[in-house]
């Protein structure tokens, strides 16, 4: 690695650590109810769409009836985004005379965008229209993010409250976490894309010309569509010469901005952030990957701050940061040191001045490896999902570690909200084996960890195994799941475990050589993704409720402390040792053997 | 259940038209505003006022006197701007050893006399497949094919190179890199 | 008495076999081992059913291989089986040993049982008609007579009489023991006997639910009562046991998909299968998880407490305050006179004088020590009372003073507010000098007795509370351990704050009654702690029932022990630290088993994997870090290293890891290090030993 690399990664850390406190002590008033003076304006908005929906936003909800909402929320969003899809070619906004998408599809991308995934089947400048991807596609990454956030400040609320049965307001820590804090700060990211070259228009796409005209084979059609055969049976070929460019365009900053910070990652175009128009500069990307893990980091001093004790959110945030950082110095060396096969071929790999050198197959030039190898590791421990670079064309031990980091749980970061409460379970098992390591019923944060938040738990944990080995295994056992695989040998059963691994927790980024837009792959990644996110926010809920109703044990020197370096280890070690164990096996078979081949 | 529905609904038509229509028809509304050229996708025109290109988008090179930038794996042909696209081959897919020796002896072919090693983002394929930029080590590796080609001195054609090389983004940030499209422009203009 | 000694003292007196592993039991165990190989049985635990159903698998993939058309070679199949079998027999003996322990606890209970011919009294009292029935036919309310040598029929009050009681049936404790009627020490046990004069008890219980038919039932029944920690824990290890079952079970088909797409070897075998999950899920824990609630229990039962559920036995470790009462825990039972403060004026030997006649017919300690008082300081001895024609004044509730007539003198002595009253009647006047002395005194945590001859007070007697050798090193272990300590006392502030700090307990409750007892604990529940005590007498309890662990003293009342989860034989105070070990320990055992079983896992992947996986991949051998011969060998040596390590843990559970008194953090870095990251390292030696075993015997 180059020290310019060893600085890059220093500052992106420093930078995202040094917003924690800021941004998740202002989350934390927020969600305390206090009033912002000068957004004060806001809260006038905010109570006409209390009026206008019908919502009384005083009255409390059991777990249950917080559940309930949510649930049918994020169930009505998902038929709307269905709905936009198919009907997409009678509505307006769609320039480019964009067809319906197909059912499957429409249903994948559907519970995508609804499950905070943004699993993408599909390519988005030859897909969906421009009314699609507002009014559907950005709308539910604003609702998928802020349905995390109601759920984690639900379980926060959990904690803090004793003796009670409710557990706070749906509708009201939904339309908050969107309206003073995804929304200003998507404003604000948008601009400063669109400043960097990102596109925002509804204009149609832009033709031009090309400087050299490009020439290139297909396969003739006869007047029946049909390919036309020569004398000796082969498709006779036709040359086309292209002498113009059609850029595609569209209002992508705005859905860039939420995409990143709602940890949503579905990318405006194909190729994602590795799209000029979509992250045209290394500023541009610095801020895209600042976004990712900004609102999920700092709800860990949120999470802090509500407790009453902010060491709590920092040993939590400190784990997160222990895990992240050391597996980014695993995954950007194995980038850098670049592909044994390409050197001997009479490449130059070495990193300089004037080349980044290392594995530059399907990454960008302006990004180099650092920050390809960075965003890898960036976007999969959140749940967000986005590229900068093709990760199918990583490394086996790049593309490995990104696929861990989804299999982990998305709990290092992780999306906003669902990974700070996915790690809380974690925290919640930890703590249960070390409280009876030190003799006492275990508790966390004054609440008792019995066996009702124990059998949560445990529900929440078999999520990763269960749906991504489980899919993996499906797919690896029928034709129509081998028949999508691009690459071949134990890559190609990376590329069905990397599907699974993403649909499964709901982080949305692909080894994109499989073809995952088939009947089959739709079905079974959009049943992944459901699982994935409701299996877990729904026993998520109930622990809060069980919590809110217990009393809060005042601690003493027989508590054990949860912010100091030991608890940070064991929740560390308590993470790693359930995905290490969990998935060594199918790694093995994978990227494993694939690093091993590549480097005998 | 109604009780949960006509809540639900309603909230989802709220937020539908606060970050639906309201939040993208404001960004647009700032962005034509403020940064109309980047919002439009950063178009290069020519004299007459054509538009000849974007200065953020590649374009496929494949003549002698040119700059060649990164490979495209977007189909059907590189470079098409519609449809973005990387090459999703795995490292040590066999496929993918192919496509970089046919690259490599396609630029040795162009330059027999240069025996340096090829600069690895020369004859790897980009993420986007529309990536607009190479290395500066890339750009050097085809200078005197150029010249050659050209008939102009090399190190002119360095000097120029180098006037359109950026560094890394204040100061640190990102890779040296420059952008083709730019470079053969300039490449044109000199004749 | 120092308090240590006195925990060895009772160890040495249990009534169960004192060596972990006697014979006779081992041998039952091994019989026990396979008895409990039914499917109902194994049910109950389901980590060990997994291992279960594996090798009934395992088996039948045998016969397969027999006839010839294994997956795999018959004796390699064979191997695994019978491995797979003993870690499920290994299991069940790690429960049988901790079983058999409690049974021959039971037996012993029971040869108490006998049936006992009872002699029912006509009319409750002594002397009345009786006629004899059996004891099993006694029911609550009937009132029989028991006399020297006889075996009491039933628990329950002694109504009258004074007798001396061997109840070494049910406690081990060879010394008999005093009942008689009234009081606190009026309860009586069926089946221990009256070794000398007589009594007449009121039954209490009617037939099979006497303190005997409970604590047998408890100890037969402790295995199958699970303890909400055990509960939670199991339910964790079976989401372990789905994830390890799901991370097999899709090896199957990834293996299919890997042999086709290498192009090379075999797709792993359903026995390299069932042995890679059965190497994974906690067998270590799962198999000894029963075997470590059961031997705590009798963990407590050797330290002479019998629990009425093992929840309280668990509850104990989780004890916030502890509730001390001070007289006999705290301070030696009985306070002694240590000086004669005399009020100005007043020669202290004068006043020495009429405490000693005052106290010559007093029987109880500190009467007594005074007069021992008297004869260290001025030689005075014993006087014949008689010959002083002196009547002795008892003491009595309503005067709350004691003393004696002489010819021409009244003395008394009693507290301070008692004596005041009488010198005052007498028509004298309580100085202001003395009240000083008596604040004096309270104040050094002494009890004042005030000494008065007709309307005079002479005086002071400073009785001493005696604060117990050792306990005040004990408090601040229980300080360590995160429990607050507090003290319970009828004294008044004065006195029991400065025996508070004596003793070095963190608080105190003076001038205590039931109300504020059981008030201080309802406040501490409040605040979500949780509050243990002790008690003996009838007023404990209302205060034992609202505790969460309520030790009741053996000699203490029937309305005591009812009211408490446990009962402690040898009505020893001071047993609620061991209790609060022994549950803490019983859950550190089963943490760090189960820390430890998890981490085996890792050395037992490298092992596996490679050999697995051998065919298809032999690239993946560079994970083969132990070196192991063959891939047979290396998962047999896995499947042996985890059914050995069940029986090498066996008497770490049953003995219970050593719980130190350091904070919670320190007690979790050294169990983590111990358990944790010992549990990576020993499977790394342990696998590659038996494998070296293997090869060298051929085997391999």
């Amino acid at each position: 690695m180059t020290s310019n690399g060893f600085l890059q990664i220093a500052v992106y850390v420093i930078v995202l650590l040094g917003l924690a406190k800021p941004l998740g002590g202002y989350m934390a008033r927020i969600y305390r109810d206090k009033s912002i003076r000068p957004m004060r304006w806001v809260g006038s908005i905010e109570s006409l769409i209390y009026r206008l929906g019908g919502v009384k936003p005083e009255q409390e909800m059991r777990w249950t009836e917080y559940a309930a909402a949510l649930l049918v929320f994020n169930l009505l969003g998902l038929i709307a985004v269905y709905a936009l899809q198919r009907f997409q070619s009678y509505l307006p906004l769609n320039p480019q005379h964009l067809a319906a998408v197909t059912p499957d599809s429409a249903f994948n991308t559907a519970v995508s965008f609804a499950t905070n995934t943004n699993w993408q089947g599909y390519g988005g400048e030859t897909t969906m229209s421009y009314l699609t991807q507002t009014l559907g596609l950005t709308v539910q990454n604003f609702a998928s993010a802020a349905t995390g956030m109601a759920v984690l400040v639900a379980l926060i609320r959990g904690f803090i409250r004793r003796n009670q049965e409710t557990i706070g307001n749906f509708w009201v820590d939904m339309t908050r976490s969107t309206l003073y804090i995804l929304l200003p700060l998507s404003l604000l990211l948008a601009l400063a894309l669109v400043a960097q070259g990102v596109v925002q228009t509804f204009s149609p796409y832009q033709t031009v010309a090309l400087a050299e005209a490009v020439s290139y084979e297909q396969p003739k059609l006869g007047a029946d569509g049909q390919p036309v055969k020569n004398h000796e049976g082969k498709p006779v070929l036709e040359k086309i010469e292209v002498r113009e460019q059609t850029l595609a365009l569209g209002p992508a900053a705005s859905q860039i901005a939420i995409k990143q910070l709602g940890t949503n990652g579905g990318g405006f175009f194909n190729v994602n952030s590795a799209h000029p128009f979509e992250n045209p500069t290394p500023l541009s990307n610095f801020l895209e990957m600042l976004s990712i893990l900004l609102i999920p980091a700092a709800l860990c001093y949120t999470f802090g701050a509500m407790v009453g004790d902010t060491r709590q959110g920092w040993a939590i945030l400190a784990a997160m940061t222990v895990i992240f950082v050391a597996l980014v110095f695993v995954t950007v060396p194995a980038e850098q040191y670049g592909n044994p096969v390409l050197a001997s071929l009479g490449t130059d790999q070495a990193p300089s001045a004037a080349q980044p050198g290392g594995n530059m197959e399907g990454k960008e030039t302006r990004f180099g490896i650092v920050n390809s190898a960075l965003w890898a590791v960036v976007t999969t421990s959140a749940s967000n999902g986005s590229v900068n670079a093709m990760h199918d064309s990583f490394t086996p031990i790049g593309g490995m570690i990104p696929m861990w980091l989804m299999q982990l749980g998305e709990v290092v970061y992780g999306g906003v909200g669902s990974g700070l409460y996915g790690m809380i379970v974690f925290a919640l098992v930890a703590v249960f084996v070390a409280g009876l390591m030190i003799g006492r019923t275990p508790e966390y944060l004054g609440k008792k960890i019995e066996a009702f938040e124990m059998k949560m738990a445990s529900v929440a944990i078999l999520i990763p195994p269960l749906v991504v080995l489980g899919g993996a295994a499906i797919a690896v056992m029928v034709a129509a799941g081998k028949s999508s695989v691009f690459n071949p040998g134990a890559h190609g059963f990376s590329e069905v475990l990397y599907a699974f691994s993403s649909a499964g927790n709901n982080n949305g980024s692909a080894f994109a050589g499989l073809s995952a837009n088939t009947p089959f792959y739709n079905f079974m990644l959009g049943l992944a993704m459901l699982f994935a996110r409701y299996w877990l926010a729904v026993p998520v809920l109930a622990i809060a409720g069980s919590l809110a109703a217990k009393k809060i044990v005042p601690a003493g020197s027989g508590t054990l402390p949860t912010h100091t370096p030991l608890f940070m280890a064991l929740l560390i070690g308590t993470v790693l040792m359930v995905g290490a164990l969990t998935f060594i096996p199918a790694l093995a078979l994978g990227p494993i053997v694939e690093h091993l081949q590549m480097t005998k | 259940m109604f009780k949960v529905i006509k809540p639900a609904a309603m909230m989802l038509v709220m937020l539908t038209l606060l970050t639906g229509v309201i939040y993208p028809a404001l960004v647009t509304g700032l962005a034509q505003a403020l940064f109309p050229a980047q919002a439009n996708g950063s178009l290069i025109r020519d004299s007459q006022g054509k538009a000849v290109g974007s200065a953020l988008i590649g374009q496929s090179f494949s003549n002698g006197k040119y700059f060649w930038g990164r490979p495209s794996a977007t189909a059907p042909y590189p470079y098409n701007a519609g449809a973005s696209s990387g090459s999703n081959l795995g490292p040590i897919n066999p496929a993918l050893a192919d496509a970089v020796k046919t690259r490599i002896e396609a630029l040795r072919a162009a330059d027999p006399e240069n025996k340096t090693p090829v600069p690895v983002d020369l004859v790897t394929a980009s993420g986007s497949g529309l990536d607009p930029h190479i290395s500066p080590a890339a750009a050097e590796y085809q200078v005197n094919r150029i010249a050659k080609a050209r008939r102009i001195d090399p190190d002119k054609l360095r000097e120029m190179v180098r006037s359109h090389t950026e560094g890394r983004q204040w100061g640190f940030l990102g890779e040296p890199k420059a952008n083709v499209l730019a470079l053969n422009r300039a490449l044109d203009a000199i004749r | 008495m120092n308090v240590m000694s006195k925990r060895s003292a009772s160890a040495s007196k249990k009534p169960v076999p004192a060596s972990l592993f006697d014979s006779r039991i081992l041998l039952e165990a091994l019989a026990d081992a396979f008895r409990k190989l039914t499917p109902k049985q194994q049910s109950k635990n389901p980590v060990m059913f997994v291992v279960y159903i594996g090798s009934i698998l395992t088996t039948f993939l045998w016969f397969q291989a027999l006839s010839g058309k294994g997956e795999a070679p018959a004796g390699f199949t064979l191997a695994v089986t019978l491995w797979l079998w003993f870690t499920v027999l290994f299991a069940n003996f790690a429960e049988a040993v901790a079983e058999g322990r409690s049974k021959a606890q039971a037996a012993f209970l029971r040869s108490a049982k006998r049936d006992i011919a009872a002699k029912k009294l006509d009319e409750p009292r002594y002397g009345s008609n009786y006629s004899k029935i059996a004891g099993s036919t006694l029911r609550r309310g009937d009132v029989v007579l028991i006399e020297a040598g006889d075996f009491i029929p039933g628990d329950g009050d002694v109504i009258e009489g004074v007798a001396s009681v061997d109840e070494s049936a049910i406690t081990g404790e060879s010394a008999p023991v005093i009942r008689e009627s009234g009081g606190d020490f009026s309860s009586v046990t069926g089946g221990t006997r009256v070794l000398s004069d007589w009594l007449v008890v009121s039954i209490t219980v009617n037939p099979g639910e006497t303190f005997l038919d409970r604590m047998i039932a408890m100890v037969e029944s402790a295995k199958r009562q699970k303890t909400p920690n055990e509960i939670a824990l199991t339910i964790l290890l079976v989401a372990l046991t789905l994830v390890f079952l799901l991370a097999t079970a899709t090896l199957l088909p990834f293996s299919l998909y890997s042999v086709e797409a290498a192009g090379a070897g075999q797709p792993i075998s359903v026995t390299v299968l069932v042995a890679l999950l059965v190497c994974l899920i906690p067998t270590t824990i799962g198999g000894l998880l029963s075997a470590i609630g059961v031997a705590g229990i009798g963990r407590m039962m050797q330290k002479n407490v019998i629990a009425t559920s093992g929840r309280a036995v668990e509850a104990a470790g989780d004890v916030d305050v502890l509730l001390l009462d001070k007289t006999g825990t705290i301070t030696l039972g009985n306070r002694q006179a240590s000086a004669f403060i005399p009020i100005k004026g007043v020669p202290e030997k004068n006043l020495a004088d009429a405490a000693q006649l005052a106290s010559l017919a007093d029987e109880t300690p500190e009467g007594r020590s005074i007069v021992v008082l008297a004869k260290q300081k001025f030689g005075f001895r014993e006087r014949d009372m008689r010959a002083l024609g002196a009547t002795f004044v008892h003491f009595s509730a309503q005067t709350r003073m004691s003393g004696v007539n002489l010819e021409s003198r009244q003395i008394r002595k009693g507290a301070a507010d008692a004596i005041r009253m009488y010198v005052e009647e007498q028509g004298g006047k309580f100085p202001q000098a003395v009240q000083t002395l008596v604040n004096n005194v309270a104040r050094r945590g002494s009890t004042p007795l005030v000494v008065a001859e007709g309307g005079h007070a002479l005086g002071v007697i400073e009785l001493k509370d005696i604060v117990k050798g050792g306990i005040k090193e004990r408090f601040a272990e229980l300080r360590q351990m995160g429990i607050k300590t507090i003290m319970i006392t009828g004294d008044n502030r004065l006195t029991a704050a400065a025996i508070a700090a004596e003793a070095g307990v963190d608080d105190f409750l003076a001038e205590a009654t039931p109300e504020a007892k059981l008030k201080l604990i309802r406040e501490h529940q409040a605040d979500g702690r949780l509050v243990a005590m002790t008690g003996d007498g009838t007023n404990d309890a209302p205060a034992l029932a609202q505790a969460d662990v309520a030790v009741a003293m053996n000699s203490g009342t029937q309305a005591a022990k009812e009211a408490g989860n446990m009962v402690d034989l040898d009505s020893n105070p001071t047993k609620l630290i061991e209790i609060v070990e022994t549950g803490k320990q019983m859950l550190m055992t089963r943490g760090a088993l189960t820390t430890f079983s998890i981490a085996n896992d890792v050395a037992k992947y490298f092992a596996i994997i490679p050999a697995a996986f051998a065919t298809t991949y032999p690239e993946l051998n560079v994970l083969n870090v132990m070196g192991l011969a063959t891939p047979d060998s290396a998962i047999l040596s896995a499947v042996i290293f985890n059914a050995l390590i069940i029986i090498a843990l066996i008497p770490l559970a049953l003995k219970g890891i050593r719980y130190k008194p350091v904070g919670a953090a320190t007690l979790l870095q050294n169990n983590l290090l111990i358990y944790g990251v010992g549990g990576l390292i020993v499977p790394f030696i342990g696998i590659k030993t038996i494998d070296l075993l293997l090869v060298g015997l051929g085997l391999a």
